[in-house]
């Protein structure tokens, strides 16, 4: 199984935003996708979800053109989880799970709908939550709960929007972890959204960079993560340690402040 | 056998996840019985909760019961109100909670998009100028409501459509309406005689006081006609509760359920003003007050709050109506006046945050 995006264009009114993306990943594969704000990661992973239809360019799933695909039969092979979700309704965490299966059900429930649900509460540790309003719950709660749903529903691949944003430094590590067993073990297909770099590189097995909506780099993180790239799609002065065995990155100033003074980053 | 035990569990918590909204449908749908009873019963003539019975009997079944006096009381005064009360309820409350459903605004009402101020100007058009679109005499200041109710959801509906249908534009433009058609009823306020005036004013109350069994017929049919393709989309609803782009990526369409939902939201609350003028307060209440007793699932939400807004309606008229006899105070009043005490005590004692 294999997932490829050839050549997407999106333009908002007639500003362009994506321009020639193409990227695949395989079976098991968690690709994250790094770059600044507005350089196109969510759109990217809308337009692959077709929550917004790309102005021109294809997605292939096993060779099948997703494009073509009804949007319930679409529902049933992508899940998507959301940056945050609205919490006004009570609706208890089993039901906000159980809308996962709503691209199987017609009207009534069957025993396996109850039973999926069920079982994806246990593999996130959610099920002593069950019964608990979603809006009640803590940010790292909520996300396991949106994840949840997405994995209710099945998919082979998973789009995630940046899942991480809005959780502290253990529910990060714990949700990414989550979430890379659980590709590994299903052999899905993930794509992230990430603004952390260190945890993008931690966490995937390859690294997409954008830069104002065109892909700058792609490799594994070793390739990508380096200081020329940084600097050229962020901006930002960094240095890189290997400490752990993996690139970290330590940002030493902005390009602002460097031009500004030009001896800010001469001990380099 | 491991297996096994989870189906069970499964199916045990989804149980016990429904068994309480199925409780509450049955003892609400109870409480209603019994509330008409004591409606029908309840008035200047005195009329007991079993002859009521009788006489409802009699005429079901052609049997012999009761006297023709109570007979006609029963079922020539007070049962067409007490049923057109109902209908009104339910269908108002059944058309707020689809409508705040689709705008994910727990602070929307059926009459948001502006359909009663249409209605109103239509009705003060007729009642003011005398004049109609069609109709004779009898019937004008009806259908001129009607007209301007579905004149106004054209036009939301329109400009929203412009927009891709989001919710806010159809909020936005809805209380934009609703304040241009609040304008146009001033000014025939002004230049009404005290006649008039007082005419325009009375229907703007909203009263049951007009109930005939044709206007219970007509309503009920556009009620029966419409419950289903809202029940239809509980699914999709619940769905769009996660935000239209989740509800979308789960396959919802999202476009179009906003667009059906309107419009079969729409005309039962335009079929029921144009009868009994503006009856506030039920179409946001009702379907807040079923939220908080059973959750946001529309499967259940959807049949539950129309029972609900029923009872509400049915009980605030009775009150207005046997309180201070032989005086009759609007409902539209009395449910304003019980109603937001009431809702403002649920609304500071609930613990969950449901405006964020």
């Amino acid at each position: 199984m294999k997932l490829k995006v050839r050549g997407v264009q999106f333009s908002y009114r007639s500003e362009p935003v994506l321009k020639d993306v193409c990227l695949e990943v395989g079976e098991g594969e968690i690709v994250s996708l790094v770059g600044p704000n507005g350089s196109g990661k969510t759109t990217l992973l809308k337009c692959i979800g077709r929550i917004l239809k790309p102005t021109k360019g294809v997605i292939l799933l096993n060779g099948n053109e997703l494009g073509k695909v009804s949007s319930k039969e679409l529902a049933r092979i992508l899940g998507y989880v959301p940056q945050s979700s609205p919490g006004s309704f009570p609706l208890t965490v089993f039901e906000t799970v159980l809308l996962g299966r709503k691209p199987y059900i017609r009207w009534k429930l069957s025993r396996r709908d109850k039973e999926i649900v069920h079982n994806t509460l246990r593999l996130m540790e959610l099920d002593k939550l069950a019964l608990r309003m979603f809006g009640e719950l803590s940010g790292g709660e909520r996300q396991k709960v949106l994840i949840a749903r997405a994995l209710a529903q099945e998919p082979e691949v998973l789009l995630l929007d940046e899942p991480t944003s809005n959780l502290d430094l253990r529910h990060q590590i714990e949700v990414l972890q989550l979430i890379a067993d659980i590709v590994r073990e299903k052999r899905l297909s993930a794509i992230m959204a990430i603004h952390d770099l260190n945890l993008a590189s931690m966490f995937s097995d390859k690294i997409i960079m954008l830069k104002e909506g065109r892909i700058y780099a792609t490799g594994r993180g070793e390739e990508v993560l380096n200081p020329e790239n940084i600097w050229e799609v962020y901006g930002v002065r960094v240095t890189i340690s290997y400490d752990s065995g993996r690139p970290h990155i330590i940002p030493l100033n902005t390009k602002r402040e460097y031009e500004g003074n030009p001896a800010v980053g001469k001990g380099k | 056998m491991e297996e096994r035990l989870e189906t069970a569990e499964a199916e045990e918590i989804y149980s016990r996840l429904t068994a309480r909204k199925a409780l509450f449908i049955l003892a609400a749908l109870g409480g209603l019985v019994a509330l008409i009873l004591a409606a029908a019963s309840l008035g200047s003539a005195k009329v007991g909760m079993g002859e009521v019975a009788g006489a409802i009997g009699e005429r079901l079944f052609h049997l012999d019961l009761v006297s023709d006096k109570v007979e006609t009381i029963v079922w020539d005064i007070r049962l067409p109100r007490i049923v057109l009360g109902m209908l009104a309820g339910a269908g108002l409350a059944i058309s707020g909670t689809a409508m705040q459903g689709i705008m994910r605004n727990p602070l929307v009402s059926p009459y948001t998009i502006g359909i009663a101020s249409a209605a109103a100007f239509g009705a003060s058009v007729a009642i003011v100028l005398g004049a109609g679109l069609i109709g004779g005499e009898k019937y004008i200041v009806i259908i001129n409501a009607f007209i301007f109710a579905l004149l106004d959801a054209a036009l939301v509906y329109g400009l929203a459509r412009i927009r891709g249908m989001g919710s806010e534009t159809l909020i936005l433009a809805g209380i934009a309406l609703m304040y241009l058609f609040s304008a146009g009823t001033s000014v025939l306020q002004y230049i009404a005689t005290e006649e008039e005036l007082h005419a325009v004013v009375h229907w703007l109350f909203g009263s049951l006081t007009g109930a005939r069994w044709e206007n219970v017929l007509v309503v009920l049919i556009v009620l029966a006609a419409c419950l289903p393709p809202l029940m239809r989309h509980s699914w999709d609803l619940n769905a769009m509760l996660a935000g239209d782009e989740t509800a979308a990526a789960l396959g919802v369409n999202v476009e179009r359920v906003r667009t059906l939902i309107l419009i079969f939201s729409t005309l039962p609350v335009a079929t029921i003003i144009c009868f009994t003028g503006i009856i506030g307060f039920v179409g946001l209440v009702a379907p807040h007050i079923t939220r908080m007793l059973i959750g946001a699932d529309h499967r259940f939400l959807l049949p539950s709050s129309p029972i609900l807004g029923a009872l509400f309606l049915l009980g605030a008229d009775t009150l207005g109506r046997t309180a201070f006899q032989p005086a009759v105070i609007p409902v539209g009043v009395v449910v304003s006046f019980i109603g937001v005490p009431f809702f403002l005590y649920l609304i500071l004692r609930e613990r969950r945050e449901y405006f964020r």
